[in-house]
Parts: C-alpha cells; structure tokens; sequence
C-alpha cells in the first residue's frame, strides 16, 4: 500500500478525499435509512424517454456517435435553449455533448486553466469543482455566501477575490446544497465584474428547471455575456435521468471546440442509448417535468415549514430540490447533528461543510422524496430534537 | 391555477385535509377550503373515489367492456340512448367513441352468466342498439391512472452528490 503510493503524482496527492464518502459509508449496511442525503430525483425516468433508450437499442443504435453528440440532440438543446432563454448556440459549433454536467465543467476547466491561474467559485458548492480545478492545475479561491444573504454571491465579492491571475469564476445557480437562486440583477453585478476584469464564467445550471416562485436567468443571455460563458447544463435533475449521464456545455465556437478536443481523446463521446432518450425527453418530455416539478414544490413548501417549526431555521430555497437549515437552535456541530441522527433515528443528511468550510452549522437536506416519506423524516427529526 | 392546484393534489389523495393542502400549496387553509367548496358545489369535484384492487379481496367478479352500434331514432341523439343505458346500475362507464361502435360501455356482474343476460335483455332489446359485442375483462393491469401491480423499489444510493 505504502509502496505504491510512490507511483502517485504529485497532483493527485493535493486533491482532498470527498467529505461525503464518510456518511456514504456510515450508511452503508444500515437498514430502513430515510435518506434525505439524495443528490438526485426520486423519480424514475418518465416511461416515454426509458421506451425511446429501449428502442433504440432495438433498433440497433449501439454504435459510436459523432465526437460532439448526435446533431438531432444538438439541435433539440439549442431550440430549447432559444425557446426558453432567447439565447441562440449553433448546433454545428457550439454545443457539445458530454457524459454528464461534470464531465463537461472538468473539460470546460482543462480547456481553459494554465498552471497557477485562479478559478473563483462560491461556496457552499457541489463537490466537485475544486477538485476539478485543482486537478486542471488551477488553484481554486473560494468564497464564502451567507445566511444572510441567502447564499447568494454579490458582484463585490467576486471583485474583491479577483487577482491578477483569476481566469475564471464557476456560478452554480439554482444551488446545490443551498437551494438558493439568483435574479436576474444579481446576476448583473456580476456580469459588470466579468466585463471589467475580462474574465469568463463557468455556469453550471443544472437545476434551471427546478425553480420556484420565479423563473431562471441564463447566465449568457445577460447583455456581453454569450462570449464569455460556457453554459453547463444537463438532463438529470430536469428530466430524472441522472444515472442516463447526459450533460452538455454551449458556449463561443474558439471555446467549445477546444472542449471537444479533450471529449475526443478521453470520453470519444456520451453514450448513444442515452442520447437517443434524451432526444425524446426535450421533444416530447415537457408534460411529465412541469408535473414533477409541481410535485417538488409542494414537498418543498410542506418540508421547510417543518423544519422552520421545529427551531431548524431555514431560509426559503427557491431552486433545485434542496433545503439548507441552521443547526445552531440545538448546539450541535452540523456533522454531531447529522452522526447521531442517522444513528438515533435513521435519518440520513449531509452536514454542510461537506459544501465548503462555510457550510459548517447547516444540513443539505434534499426534498426529492415523497410526501410521506418527509412527514415521517420530520417526526424523527422532532423526536431526536426532544 | 390555484383551482388546478388543488384540484391535482385532491385527484392524487382526495384523503388529504384542507390543512395539508394548504401547506403543501401555500394558500391559506381558509382559502383551500373555500375554493374546494366551490369545486363542489358547481360539480368540477363530481365524487371522491377509492380505487380497489378487487382481484385482491378473493371477490367472484366479472368485468366486461361492451361495444354497440346504435341507430339513432327520429327526434333522439347519442345523449338519450346514453343517460338511459347509465341509469343501469351494473353499468360503471360509458363512452360516445369514434371507429366501428358508437358506445364503449363497462359493466360489472357477478358471473359471466349475470353480465351476458344483462346484455341480451337489457341492453340489446333496446330499440336504438343494433348490435353488440362483448369483451370480458380477464386481468387489470392499470385502473385509472394507479397500477395495480408491483412497482421496482428504488435503486437510489442513501447519500450522493
């Protein structure tokens, strides 16, 4: 064991392991865990779309793709794009498929990092951007969203983060772990930073389609943006097909293309069977996902009124399928909490400081369960608090 | 919108309280409760129904789908010839549909024997019915929109990203 590690490389051993890896773990071999821990959709994928995967391997479509996804699929994103966004890509250049949203912010990053070039992301945050960074040679500087501001990141903030060696800032609204979005102005400010300080922005927006009380701003549709953003997004929390692994990333034809150079010698491209499914989720999938929205939003309003009544103060997340409650009412650490209630009552979060150092005091419970399921997570919760 | 609400949550559970669906939708519970009244009273909320797994409860049952042709008469429509073949009580649906036969209607006997004399006396000695065909229900897969058989547990890891 020791001995093999001399093979590692020096970069490797810089990437911390995953917080989340510990309570994975711990929960492992427990029985009966209502898991709020979830990172994905409840839902299965809607029927229509699992037929179209079906059928395609019916019909014998096992074979490759072209490097950038199938153009049926490309065409199908950048008119959804154009109806929901009035933002145009072109099918040909600018918009490339990719085995999920990850895939596509690790290749976003490769393509544009030179050793030593900072990368501004805001925390709390999905895990894998700073190892992402970090492993593309740049050096992540994070910074920290509030409470207060309910974790949103302003425009001043990303300027005073900025150096003479930022290359680029990652935005991920609507927010995984908070739930948080950000409107349209305070989008602007920092839009006016970008513009000033000549820099790009790595938005990932995965949840777009999860919002609630308010609809999304794409970050490229604000004005000078389009050339300075590579836009993230994907099919499995919209359309419940995480494990399908499709993402795609849109953005000027200079920068997609240099994407699609390291797609072409690492992944070649996503796979086929899911790529044909997501073609019939986009054409034909709008019905089932303004439904499972719906459904989201009333588990949302029924859960976060609970854990506000139960002394868990927790602003009003407006996206994706996350609630982000303070733990300080109790005097317990955010990762005591999560231990022992998992321990005591079989309730599985994840402390936030799994998130970045600044989600330390909060839980990043995730609603994408039943109803009932959440009723009872709240009563066990409310008995491990009495 | 709020009535759509409403009315989607009701359809899925009509067992939830006003209290919960106000919860769940952000209205008042003073609200919710008026609009269901409203939803009631001009007839939108028609019923409040269980949906029963018969063949669970060991129940002697037959279900059969009947189609008919009609001729309408001279001052009579489909509607007549309908409300009067509802008015049955072994009638549960009946449908004015496109294609070969006019009405789709289901019925609910005891034995095949039950329904076939329901069809030969009742409903094919009506003047309007031309003709009829019989399909019996051997198994139910799916009752308005709840499956009735087993659904794949959920393969969702307990913690993930």
């Amino acid at each position: 064991m020791t001995y093999v590690k001399k093979f590692l490389s020096d970069k490797i051993k810089t990437v911390p392991p995953s917080g989340i890896r510990k309570y994975f773990d711990m929960v492992i071999g427990m029985d009966d865990v209502i898991s709020l821990g979830v990172g994905e959709p409840d839902f299965v994928t809607p029927w229509h779309i699992r037929e179209a995967c079906i059928y395609s391997l019916e019909k014998g479509f096992t074979s490759y793709t072209s490097n950038s996804g199938l153009i049926e699929l490309r065409e199908a994103i950048s008119d959804s794009f154009h109806n929901d966004y009035g933002v145009d890509y072109n099918p040909e250049d600018q918009v490339l498929v990719t085995t999920g949203v990850s895939e596509a912010a690790d290749l976003a990053l490769r393509a544009v990092v030179n050793p030593g070039d900072e990368v501004i992301l805001h925390e709390p945050c999905y895990v894998s951007y700073k190892p992402s960074i970090i492993l593309s040679g740049g050096t992540p500087v994070p910074v920290s969203t509030t409470r207060d501001n309910e974790f949103r990141v302003s425009g001043e903030q990303i300027e005073a983060a900025v150096t003479d060696r930022t290359k680029a800032i990652i935005l991920s609204y609507p927010n995984n772990p908070t739930g948080a979005v950000m409107q349209k102005q305070d989008l602007e400010e920092v839009a006016d930073v970008v513009m000033e300080h000549d820099l790009l922005v790595i938005s990932d927006e995965v949840y777009d389609k999860l919002t609630y009380n308010g609809k999304h701003t794409c970050f490229s549709s604000l004005n000078g943006m389009e050339d300075r953003t590579i836009l993230l997004n994907g099919l499995s929390k919209s359309h419940a097909m995480t494990g399908l692994r499709v993402g795609y990333a849109m953005g000027p034809p200079g920068l997609i293309s240099a994407m699609l150079l390291i797609h072409q010698y690492t992944m070649l491209c996503a796979p086929i069977t899911a790529q044909m499914g997501a073609i019939e989720a986009l054409q034909n999938g709008e019905a089932e996902m303004q439904a499972m929205v719906r459904e989201y939003n009333r588990r949302r309003r029924l859960f976060v009124t609970g854990l506000n009544r139960l002394g868990l103060d927790c602003f009003e997340p407006r996206g994706a399928f996350y609630a982000f409650p303070s733990v300080e009412s109790t005097g317990m650490t955010s990762s005591q909490f999560a231990e022992e209630l998992l321990h005591q009552q079989k309730v599985a979060v994840v402390p936030g400081e799994v998130f970045g150092q600044c989600g330390d005091g909060f839980l990043r419970c995730s609603y994408a369960s039943s109803l009932d399921e959440l009723k009872t997570a709240l009563e066990k919760i409310e008995e491990f608090l009495s | 919108m709020v009535m759509n609400e409403i009315l989607e949550i009701i359809e899925q559970d009509p067992k939830k309280d006003p209290s919960e669906i106000a919860l769940l939708t952000g209205y008042s519970e003073k609200e919710v409760q008026t609009r269901i009244k409203e939803l009631e009273d001009s007839g939108i909320i028609r019923k409040y129904k269980a949906v029963i797994d018969w063949d669970r409860v060991g129940e002697e049952y037959v279900y059969a789908i009947i189609e008919l042709k009609i001729t309408l008469g001279d001052r009579s429509g489909y509607d007549t010839i309908a409300h009067r073949i509802a008015s049955f009580s072994e009638v549960r649906s009946i449908r004015l549909i496109s294609g070969d036969h006019d009405l789709s209607l289901t019925v609910r006997g005891q034995s095949m024997k039950d329904v076939a004399f329901f069809v030969a006396e009742k409903i094919a000695t009506l003047d309007q019915v031309q003709s009829t065909v019989t399909h019996f229900v051997l198994k139910t897969y799916k009752e308005d929109g709840v499956p009735l058989f087993e659904q794949e547990k959920s393969r969702r890891l307990a913690i993930s990203p």
